[in-house]
């Protein structure tokens, strides 16, 4: 994948930059907002990771010139800001993601995966399938194989996202906040539970299972187990 | 010199000065209407008055010849209060009339002398000077002819007014510098009992507070405001201090033990399997430190007031029952059997995300301290009803409760119960939903539910 980091922080870029690339993508870097401006002119990127504040032009602003020009390249904001009201203003000027520094490098790297543009679903699918496992978001069924999966409303939403995603790692946070719609972190792990009893509906007493465990990072759904 | 500029540096000084100088100026103006329309209309008068008796003359030199006219004129002369007769040769001798001697001059210029000149009488005792207006014309044979009028009494009356006026704006602006000079000293002086109190409380005096005198004006009622507005700092200000001090207590704690992780891993002999270990908890304890962090900024913002912006009327049966189920399958795992009874549709004004949070806040708590003692499966009773039209929620567990005289101290930042201080968890989770409580203007009251601890929260109407 094609990232562009725009980070004034020489530090925190470089690492950035070495991890992404050790993590198997092509990165750019862009040490203020101008320059992160020319260069989304002059390449084609799958995912931007923008800092808030930035040198001669901030995030915020960068991210609104380059809608207005039609550039649509899927953004996601770093910032030390992490209250409601910042997110907030982040997603209005059109990021697509927020991340609150400081972050750990698996839950970035697991929402620029999401981030991505080469979507293995369609957005406009109503049928989605993984494998054996499939979902019709128009009647609200699900079936792997031939066998007919009840699901609560919620599990059902649950599924969707993991399915949406398939092959992609999708950490507790992200599940918080794309499922439920909470941005702060419970005490008690409250999602790995929902995971179980979802693990309990789809993959209990079938041939394989789909839905994955990774230690310390989130989930994943696919047909291959990890390591 | 320095106290007069002080002085005038009063606005009330400046006012007093700048409207002295407004009225002077206007009055000043009006005495110059007034005086000059005197002039203007007094000379018309004798204009008018001169030439008629001139045309008077005419007809009776027309008549009676020179010695006729000059007999008539002889007569008017004499008449009280009479105008100027003068009859001269033309070298300037006065032949007849009723003046001695009159500025030089005067005679020569055929025609009106507008401007009054000064004479003298022949028919007062006294040498005085007069001042009158006249016009002289040329007899057929050289002589000259003067009529004129004395203007000595309106231009004392116009000099009355004249004098009058000047005196009233000159004692007004004297005694209004007066008035001024004393009202503006006081006023200084509360200024500068004022200033002086300022000086204290910025050399670090924060209980000295402003000086009222009881009078009720308006520095008095200044004074309140502004008094009041101190209080209202320090109490911000104890805040303040009092997160920097949980810094430095409880975020210093997990530096140091990351600290010493670090250093004993170091210390060892190389061994790869001992460093990751370390690392790990290195990584931990820092997460929980951000976790710490979070939520303490979390806290200060809502306590002051910030996210206000995001208020709107929220449907807090929904968010409670979204909550509810959120914990639902967690709660059953630890063996708690979580009880919901919502009320449809209770409607609050707030924030969506706070109120997740802190409902939230308090199921965690429940799970974390609500263990009961007696029962295998422990009861967790999470209520949303309406109340006399007032919206109340109650979180309710019946674990060991919190003793009566640490019940408002569990509502503080950083403060754990003595036996639960082993367990994970920062002793900020109360904090936060007291202050999203105070944020929505709800009332929350920590109660014993007999046995275990029971929440209620308490939303306006």
């Amino acid at each position: 994948m094609h990232i562009l980091i725009i980070e004034d922080d020489k530090q925190a870029a470089d690492y950035l930059v070495n991890a992404l690339d050790e993590a198997g993508h092509n990165v750019d870097h862009a040490g203020d907002g101008e320059m992160a401006f020319v260069m989304c002119d002059s390449s084609e990127y799958d995912v931007l990771v923008v800092d808030r504040m930035l040198p001669k032009m901030d995030g915020l602003s960068l991210l609104r010139k380059l809608r207005d020009r039609g550039d649509m390249t899927p953004a996601l904001i770093l910032s030390a800001l992490g209250q409601v009201d910042d997110r907030v203003e982040g997603l209005r000027s059109g990021g697509d993601d927020y991340l609150t520094k400081p972050y750990a490098f698996s839950e970035l790297l697991a929402r620029i995966e999401v981030l991505s543009k080469r979507k293995i679903v369609d957005d406009t699918d109503t049928l989605i399938t993984v494998c054996d496992l499939k979902l019709d978001r128009l009647s609200h069924k699900v079936f792997r194989g031939d066998i007919k999966i009840l699901l609560q409303p919620r599990e059902f939403r649950l599924l969707e996202y993991l399915m949406r995603n398939a092959g992609k790692v999708v950490t507790r946070t992200m599940l918080l906040e794309q499922v439920w719609d909470y941005h702060f972190d419970p005490q008690t792990n409250v999602i790995d539970v929902h995971i179980s009893r979802l693990r309990g509906k789809i993959d209990k007493e079938f041939e394989f299972p789909l839905l994955h465990t990774i230690r310390g990072k989130g989930y994943i759904l696919q047909k291959d187990s990890v390591d | 010199m320095q106290r007069l500029r002080k002085l005038f540096s009063v606005t009330a000084v400046r006012l007093t000065v700048l409207y002295s100088l407004l009225f002077g100026a206007t009055a000043l103006g009006l005495i110059f209407y007034v005086t000059a329309g005197t002039v203007t209309l007094l000379k018309q008068q004798v204009t008018v008055s001169i030439n008629d008796e001139l045309k008077e003359f005419a007809e009776i030199y027309e008549e009676a010849g020179l010695n006729g006219a000059i007999s008539a004129l002889e007569l008017r002369s004499r008449a009280p209060g009479a105008n100027l007769y003068i009859v001269s040769n033309p070298s300037g001798e006065i032949l007849a009339g009723n003046v001695l001697n009159l500025e030089a001059g005067v005679l020569n210029n055929i025609g009106w002398t507008y401007h009054p000149f000064s004479y003298t009488r022949f028919d007062t005792s006294k040498s005085a000077e007069y001042r009158a207006l006249a016009r002289v014309v040329e007899l057929p044979n050289g002589m000259r002819l003067l009529i004129g009028r004395d203007i000595g009494e309106p231009e004392k009356f116009r000099n009355l007014i004249f004098n009058s006026l000047a005196l009233a704006l000159g004692s007004m602006v004297t005694l209004g510098f007066l008035a001024w000079f004393f009202v503006g000293r006081r006023v200084l002086k509360r200024i500068d009992l004022v200033a002086r109190s300022t000086d204290r409380i910025m050399s670090g005096d924060r209980e000295e507070r402003l000086p009222i005198s009881g009078s009720g004006d308006e520095f008095d009622r200044l004074s309140v405001r502004l008094n009041s507005m101190l209080d209202r700092i320090n109490l911000l200000d104890e805040g303040l201090k009092q997160v920097s001090d949980n810094i430095a207590h409880d975020l210093k704690t997990p530096l140091t033990r990351i600290r010493n992780s670090v250093e004993a891993s170091l210390a060892k002999e190389s061994k790869t399997a001992g460093h990751r270990q370390a690392l790990e908890n290195v990584l931990l304890e820092s997460e929980n430190l951000i976790k710490t962090f979070n939520a303490l900024l979390m806290i200060s913002q809502v306590e002051s007031g910030s996210s206000t912006a995001q208020m709107a009327q929220q449907n807090i049966s929904e968010i409670t029952a979204d909550i509810v189920e959120l914990y639902e399958p967690a709660a059953e795992e630890q063996n708690f059997q979580l009880r919901a009874r919502i009320e449809d549709d209770l409607k609050v004004n707030g924030n969506r995300e706070l109120l997740s949070q802190m409902i939230s806040n308090l199921i965690d708590n429940a799970l974390k301290y609500g263990k009961s003692t007696t029962s295998d499966s422990s009861l967790i009773e999470v209520e949303a009803r309406s109340l006399k039209g007032r919206v109340v929620i109650t979180v309710a567990d019946h674990g060991s409760g919190i003793p009566d005289n640490e019940n408002g101290k569990v509502l503080q930042r950083f403060y754990r119960l003595e036996q639960s201080r082993n367990l994970p968890g920062s002793g900020l989770g109360l904090a936060l939903v007291s202050a999203i409580a105070k944020m929505h203007f709800a009332s929350l009251a920590l109660k014993d539910n007999d046995p275990g601890l029971k929440v209620v929260i308490e939303f306006p109407v």
